[in-house]
């Protein structure tokens, strides 16, 4: 079954292998210099052809940015737009909500409230938002160390995020994880994961138990996961191996890959033998689309298609979405390896500002409703540090608990009883 | 006359109020030249000398060229040695330990880093499998000389996933030898012989290390300078207990030398350097003049460095002991990222005092016998 584009006339292109010309010249425009630029020191001509795709069964879809852009500024009635007023005003205050949070840590970092390391994700707020809001709270987000934002978007109050982060009592997961490890049951939040390519195979897993579900245990069970990771992890085993057994087991997952060109100083390109990562999933029988990662609309009608594809049963979908880092790899990094001139074209591209362009330009809200969000946005990351500030530390009791779910692991003590028999097992065996 | 230094102690934003305490009291050795470098330098000045010794040798890993090293360690050997000798790779662990034991194989003088020991997990396959044991299966065909190096152990605030300690894991491994360096000389000294070295090579820095200064004899600065693997080294004399320790532990069990030093304590500290194969000679001779024994190490207590000690002390000096062996270790649980939790987690000065006094029947709830 062909990925299919919708209806409506402003959408994805979608591009069987018959029309190869129309999507190498895409291709050949994300490569050109104008758009990155790679690594300073060495200029890396891109001397490969692209190679004309052969015929597959699985189709291949490619979106291309600017084409749709064109498109989108040329036709314009109200009855074709992508979002509703309430979806529109959904989207702004996550992103806002994304952005805001961020850039808070930031500052609060660079006061010593937090400490460690904590990556954040200024610039790639499109594709949060475009995903995880389509999502149900059954769902299942796994993402990497640059957590932050998908905890939020998938529902985790800022407030237990950002008390996490000072590593209080009162966090998310009780100040024992920290800014890479966010997991929260309640929303289906599976981490936070310290080494790249390690959450995939925990999605895969996921994915697997709903599908589990569905035919062994013969529940109503069309859960989804999304597994969200970087262009570095793309180089990794564990991707390959996931995609293959997803594929092969049709899971109900979708591989988000937030390529932002960089891994902490490595470029995309020079660390890559074919870098157009949405090659990957045919390769290994599943749809590969490409998308501009810096558009929360585009984002967010790829993540549909991909989303009920997988609610019906057809399988996994790997998207690669174009997007950027506003600030270096982790609060640690100098950063001094990405060309200005690149990180001011992206500057340009800044999502936020492009969906509220969208929606003023629409009449889908006024300035003074979208003023009103970024507002209310401020109060609750305010009101979270200083929750965040006011709670406890941990008590020194916490630091033996929840090693074991099965406190019986912590064996017999020396009164040859149980040690979880007596009043006091969660201390532990050592002295505090 | 009693030099005093003071150590600055850098650490990666995080303050650390007690550490401005560290003075560092060189009595026995006053060194003419009084050079100071940190374990960064020392590090980067071995890597470099060998590397333009020897043109087989090269490194490998991640952000090692362009971004001068994850922590800064193989600084400007990009631009001294070429990207053929200084290679950025892919983020693929098990990948990039692979292709240089395979060059090691073949004759080449890898020097693989990991960003952290925690990520040689995912190629732990090929340190163990294809290096450690390869001189064994090809009886004596195949040798790997092969160093793998990075930072290992707790930093600061970096969570359960970045503070593992794999000393222990390691060193239980037959045909892979494991080094902790602890001061420059150590780095210095430890990193050139591990690259000459014909075996696979464990190579566990410790990122809050880096740092710091020590001051290097003229001796440790000359290209030719190497330590001998499988010595541990005394690096305080004394009478009453012996202190085992390696890498950042060995700053702490100096410091807690001093403050047992006021309370009548006399503490030898042994420097292990090598964990495998451990200098079971120093140590037992050690215990055999203090009758007591305290290991620190800073991994999980469990089949741990100090649990392999208080095994070799047993099976050689038992008659000597004068009370049971003390061991220190990090606590039984994931590192957690609370600050206050994470200090609990690690070993600090006052547990190593307790401990010491513990076993010199000084504590207060037994009764004192001097």
């Amino acid at each position: 079954m062909a990925f299919s584009a919708t209806t409506k006339i402003i959408q994805p292109m979608c591009i069987n292998s018959a029309r190869s010309p129309d999507k190498s010249d895409t291709c050949t425009k994300l490569l050109s210099p104008s758009s990155f630029l790679g690594s300073n020191n060495k200029q890396f001509s891109i001397n490969k052809t692209i190679s004309p795709l052969s015929r597959r069964s699985a189709t291949v879809v490619a979106v291309s940015s600017d084409v749709v852009k064109k498109k989108k500024v040329q036709s314009n009635p109200a009855s074709n737009l992508l979002i509703t007023k309430e979806e529109g005003l959904e989207l702004y205050e996550d992103m806002i909500l994304g952005r805001a949070f961020e850039d808070m840590c930031a500052q609060m970092y660079y006061r010593g409230k937090m400490f460690g390391f904590v990556h954040l994700y200024n610039g790639q707020e499109a594709v949060s938002t475009g995903f995880i809001k389509l999502l149900g709270n059954r769902d299942c987000v796994v993402s990497t160390y640059r957590d932050h934002v998908h905890a939020l978007s998938k529902g985790v109050p800022a407030r237990a995020v950002m008390s996490e982060l000072f590593g209080k009592t009162t966090g998310c997961c009780r100040g024992q994880g920290g800014s890479m490890h966010m997991f929260s049951k309640e929303h289906n939040v599976l981490g936070g994961f310290a080494f790249i390519g390690e959450g995939i195979p925990v999605a895969t897993g996921a994915a697997f138990t709903s599908k589990y579900r569905r035919e062994a245990l013969k529940e109503d069970c069309d859960d989804v996961t999304l597994a969200f990771f970087g262009d570095g992890t793309c180089n990794n085993g564990q991707f390959f191996e996931c995609l293959n057994m997803a594929a092969l087991w049709k899971l109900p997952i979708v591989f988000v890959v937030e390529n932002n060109l960089w891994a902490i100083g490595m470029s995309h390109l020079r660390a890559t033998s074919d870098p157009q990562i949405w090659k990957k999933g045919p390769a290994f029988g599943m749809p590969g689309v490409h998308v501009d990662g810096m558009d929360v609309l585009k984002v967010r009608e790829v993540a549909k298609e991909a989303i009920t594809r997988a609610r019906r049963g057809e399988g996994p979908t790997l998207v690669e979405c174009e997007t950027y880092r506003f600030r270096g790899h982790s609060l640690a990094d100098p950063d001094e390896l990405r060309d200005p001139a690149e990180k001011a074209h992206y500057a340009t591209r800044d999502p936020i500002t492009a969906l509220k362009k969208y929606v003023m330009e629409n009449s889908l809200a006024s300035e003074a409703e979208l003023t009103a969000i970024e507002k209310k946005i401020e109060e609750v990351v305010e009101e979270a540090v200083e929750f965040a500030d006011k709670s406890p530390v941990p008590a020194r009791s916490q630091l033996l608990e929840n090693v074991f779910a099965d406190p019986r692991g912590f064996g017999i003590g020396p009164d040859g009883k149980y040690r979880c028999e007596d009043p006091k097992f969660t201390e532990g065996t050592a002295q505090l | 006359m009693l030099r005093i230094i003071k150590q600055r102690l850098a650490y990666n934003g995080l303050p650390a109020p007690t550490l401005e305490q560290g003075i560092r009291v060189i009595a026995s050795r006053a060194y003419s030249t009084a050079k100071e470098m940190t374990v960064r330098e020392a590090l980067n000045s071995a890597i470099d000398e060998e590397m333009s010794a020897d043109p087989k040798v090269f490194i490998m890993g991640e952000e090692v060229g362009e971004y001068q090293g994850a922590y800064k360690i193989s600084k400007g050997l990009l631009d001294k040695y070429g990207p053929e000798r200084v290679l950025d790779t892919p983020i693929t662990e098990a990948g990039f330990a692979g292709i240089g034991v395979g060059a090691a194989y073949y004759g080449l003088r890898p020097v693989i880093e990991f960003m952290t020991f925690n990520f040689s997990m995912q190629a732990i396959d090929h340190i163990i499998n294809s290096a450690a044991k390869s001189n064994y299966m090809s009886a004596g065909q195949i040798s790997v000389p092969i160093v793998f190096r990075g930072p290992n152990g707790a930093a600061a605030g970096v969570g359960a996933q970045h503070s593992h300690c794999y000393a222990a894991w390691y060193s239980s491994c037959p045909g892979l030898k494991v080094l902790a360096p602890y001061s420059s000389e150590d780095a210095r000294g430890l990193l050139k012989a591990a690259i000459r070295d014909p075996d696979p090579v464990v190579f566990l820095e410790n990122e809050l290390l880096y740092g710091e200064s020590f001051p290097v004899s003229a001796e440790a600065l000359d290209s030719s300078f190497c330590l001998p693997i499988g010595k541990a080294k005394i690096e305080r004399e004394g009478k009453d207990v012996t202190i085992t320790a390696f890498s950042k532990m060995v700053g702490y069990a100096l410091q807690a030398a001093e403050i047992l030093a006021k309370e009548g304590i006399n503490a030898e500290v042994i420097n292990l350097r090598s964990i495998r194969p451990l200098d079971r000679s120093t140590i037992n001779a050690s215990v055999r003049k203090t009758n007591r024994l305290v290991t620190i190490e800073e991994g999980f207590p469990q089949h741990g460095v100090g649990a392999e000690i208080c095994a070799s002390i047993l099976e050689e000096s038992f008659e000597y002991l004068d009370a049971p062996v003390e061991r220190i270790a990090g606590a039984d649980v994931p590192m957690p990222y609370a600050a206050n939790l994470e200090r609990m987690a690690v070993p600090q000065i006052e547990d190593i005092v307790r401990a010491a006094k513990r076993a010199c029947y000084k504590s207060s709830l037994l009764a004192a016998t001097a």
